[in-house]
């Protein structure tokens, strides 16, 4: 008797292969409700933004704990990526969370990154939760699995002029003219359109007599302080990232470049501990008008309790604040609607609405582009080496002080 | 535009060319003689900055101080990766010295990545943030400062490779390799002597550095690709090739930054290095093969 297998042999087995298949396929479907919701933390931890990449994922690291204690519990798998501080890495570092099962997106500190990442959540229908960027074209698009708990570009000019008027008062100096120099990256021109754009609005008291943009990489900022300085203007108002702005003040202190304010209209640099720690006496008066903690909330106060318990000197910023409660929207998201799916999760984020949270403003809840709008920013000056509410004065930690001290007197 | 606007930025540019050009020069030197392309430049001179970092932080020593044991470090593992790691790819075509010496940056990055993170790590010394007036001019000190180490180092070195037995031996042996192997010169200790003194260089290029920037683990491309283009506009091989490239970068990224945008630095710097490769391809000093 011949072994061979004939063709119809063959064609028959495989129906009847085919058949048991797809009389079991149904079976399969009958899984147990996951019970863990992970959580694709991506953010730059390498390259020129690492310092405020890890700031970020300390906000993530401690928020599942911080939750247990507040009674707003969930299983919580945390999955890590890191941008390199690269949009093309960012990009494919998403796809693969999501490939490995990430149900929720959440980063990314930078707009251009947050941007690409933006596209592959909705493209994979996996919700997207941005802690910190500000480009407003991101939560413009239509998308309907992104959201963005932080101000957008024209959200902090807004409010960021609007505090430069009570500084002024509170103050009692007016600057003329100002110089405005910013970071030439997404955020960075985004701010500058906004403030182009918005400026006119507010009747601001000064005039912006030059404007420089600067290369995010920059290792060296001296020409474009020269110029700065060379116009004579009594306001610098910067839009950095944390390396531009410690060159920025070490090149003013060479140059002695002196004016009566620096503020800035809301952007990271001057707040970042590194900036303190590199710049010592030299950090202090800096202005920043940006969203911050709420300390009076008693969310914030267990945060920055857990915060201290788990980074010895480190500084508790709006950076982990965002990224803390980004985590805190997906677990009352998932507990609401009990399930991983991601167009499920879409759904319950929409629905968010959290009035007791860490950051000032408002409560926490999207409006119908996934933009949260109750976000309100403070003015905090650098005194003492540490950043402290100024304005508004209900939540004050100290007096604002200005004019600027003469570099050499301090 | 203030005149003294525009002599202040154009002096800086000239003096941090100046440093620029003595972190090439490590490069055109080992090209010069050895005709090995060191992919690794950029990161070796990251790992003498780390150096010049651990010394200030520990023991408070000066990176201008510390710049002196760095380079010795320095040249002793450049001279141990020529003799025990590149010897043997002399004879081997380009693109295998090219991906041996490539592999050895990622691991020198990745390795400051693992013992440092990925932090900006400076030095601040006392005079960090001093200046010097130049009568109107108001002058970075640590500028004034690195830029005369650097003309300094140059200076000796181009005495060594003039007057002494052993600078003239490496440079028979760049002129004529078989010459210099029939008259009985041990060239692979020469190459590796030379790889050692290129190293060196790029050590006190790197601890001054300190004072000028901030270092990351991921810096060292930018400042290989930077050697390149410098030691390519000032002339493959050619000393003071190096420093007239270093220069005129220098002086190129802050006349741009002045004039045009500061952000437009990096290309105008690199339109130099295409008007040089249209019409001067062996360099401005450099000589014609």
């Amino acid at each position: 008797m011949s072994s061979k297998i004939t063709r119809r042999q063959f064609a028959a087995s495989a129906a009847a292969g085919a058949a048991i298949v797809a009389g079991t396929a149904p079976f399969n479907i009958i899984r147990a409700q996951p019970k863990t919701l992970k959580i694709g933390s991506i953010h730059p931890r390498s390259g020129f933004q690492a310092q405020l990449g890890i700031a970020c994922q300390r906000g993530i690291d401690i928020a599942p704990r911080v939750l247990k204690q507040l009674g707003i519990a969930a299983e919580v798998e945390i999955m890590n990526a890191d941008t390199e501080s690269n949009v093309d890495v960012a990009r494919a570092r998403a796809e693969k969370l999501i490939n490995d099962g990430a149900n929720v997106l959440i980063g990314a500190f930078d707009s251009g990154q947050s941007a690409a990442i933006a596209q592959v959540a909705e493209q994979k229908g996996v919700p997207y939760i941005i802690n910190v960027a500000a480009a407003p074209q991101i939560t413009e698009q239509g998308y309907k699995f992104v959201f963005r708990n932080f101000p957008t570009a024209p959200m902090l000019v807004g409010d960021g002029l609007n505090l430069m008027k009570g500084v002024f008062e509170k103050s009692g100096i007016t600057p003329k003219t100002a110089v405005f120099m910013h970071v030439n990256d997404t955020f960075g021109q985004s701010m500058a359109g906004a403030i182009k754009a918005m400026a006119p609005r507010f009747n601001l008291p000064f005039q912006i007599v030059e404007t420089i943009a600067y290369d995010p990489q920059a290792k060296d900022l001296s020409v474009e302080i020269a110029k700065a300085k060379a116009t004579g203007a009594e306001m610098l108002m910067p839009v950095t990232r944390l390396n531009d702005a410690i060159l920025m003040v070490r090149e003013m202190v060479k140059q002695r470049w002196e004016p009566k304010i620096v503020m800035s209209p809301g952007a990271p640099g001057f707040y970042e501990g590194q900036f303190y720690k590199t710049l010592g006496k030299f950090s202090n008066y800096m202005i920043t008008n940006v969203p911050w903690y709420n300390p009076r909330s008693s969310i914030t106060q267990k945060l920055l309790d857990e915060f201290t318990k788990s980074y010895k000197g480190e500084l508790f910023e709006l950076n982990v604040g965002f990224s803390f409660e980004a985590v805190m929207v997906a677990v009352d998201a998932y507990n609401r609607a009990k399930s991983t799916d991601g167009k499920a999760l879409a759904d319950a984020i929409r629905q968010t609405k959290i009035d007791n949270h860490v950051m000032a403003g408002g409560s926490l809840q999207f409006d119908a582009k996934g933009q949260n709008v109750n976000i309100k920013s403070v003015t905090l000056q650098n005194l003492d080496q540490r950043p402290k509410v100024v304005l508004p004065l209900d939540i004050a930690e100290d007096n604002l002080l200005l004019p600027l001290p003469s570099w050499s007197k301090r | 535009m203030p005149t003294e606007l525009v002599l202040t930025v154009a002096l800086q540019g000239i003096l941090t060319g100046l440093v620029y050009g003595l972190m090439a020069l490590g490069l055109s030197v080992i090209f010069g003689v050895v005709r090995v392309v060191n992919f690794a430049h950029g990161e070796m001179m990251t790992i003498a900055s780390y150096g010049a970092i651990v010394a200030f932080a520990a023991w408070h020593i000066d990176p201008l101080v510390a710049m002196v044991p760095i380079a010795v470090i320095l040249f002793a593992i450049g001279y141990a990766m020529q003799a025990l790691l590149i010897n043997p790819f002399i004879n081997r075509p380009e693109h295998s010295q090219f991906i041996l010496l490539a592999a050895v940056a990622i691991i020198m990055v990745n390795g400051l990545l693992m013992i440092f993170g990925p932090d900006a790590r400076n030095v601040l010394v006392d005079y960090s943030l001093d200046s010097i007036e130049i009568g109107p001019l108001l002058v970075d000190k640590v500028r004034v400062i690195t830029a005369a180490m650097a003309l300094a180092i140059t200076a000796v070195l181009f005495a060594f490779f003039k007057l002494s037995h052993t600078g003239k031996a490496i440079r028979a042996c760049a002129d004529n390799h078989l010459g210099a192997l029939v008259v009985g010169l041990n060239v692979k200790q020469l190459y590796a002597l030379t790889f050692g003194i290129g190293s060196a260089c790029v050590g006190a290029a790197g601890a001054m550095m300190t004072l000028l920037i901030d270092t990351t683990p991921n810096i060292g491309p930018v400042f290989t690709l930077q050697a390149f283009v410098i030691v390519i506009i000032g002339g493959l091989g050619s000393m003071p090739g190096a420093l007239l490239g270093g220069v005129l970068i220098g002086l190129s990224e802050a006349m741009s930054g002045l004039f045009f945008a500061p952000s437009a630095k990096t290309m105008f710097g690199v339109a130099i290095l295409i008007l040089v490769l249209l019409f001067r391809p062996q360099g401005l000093l450099g000589r014609k093969a």
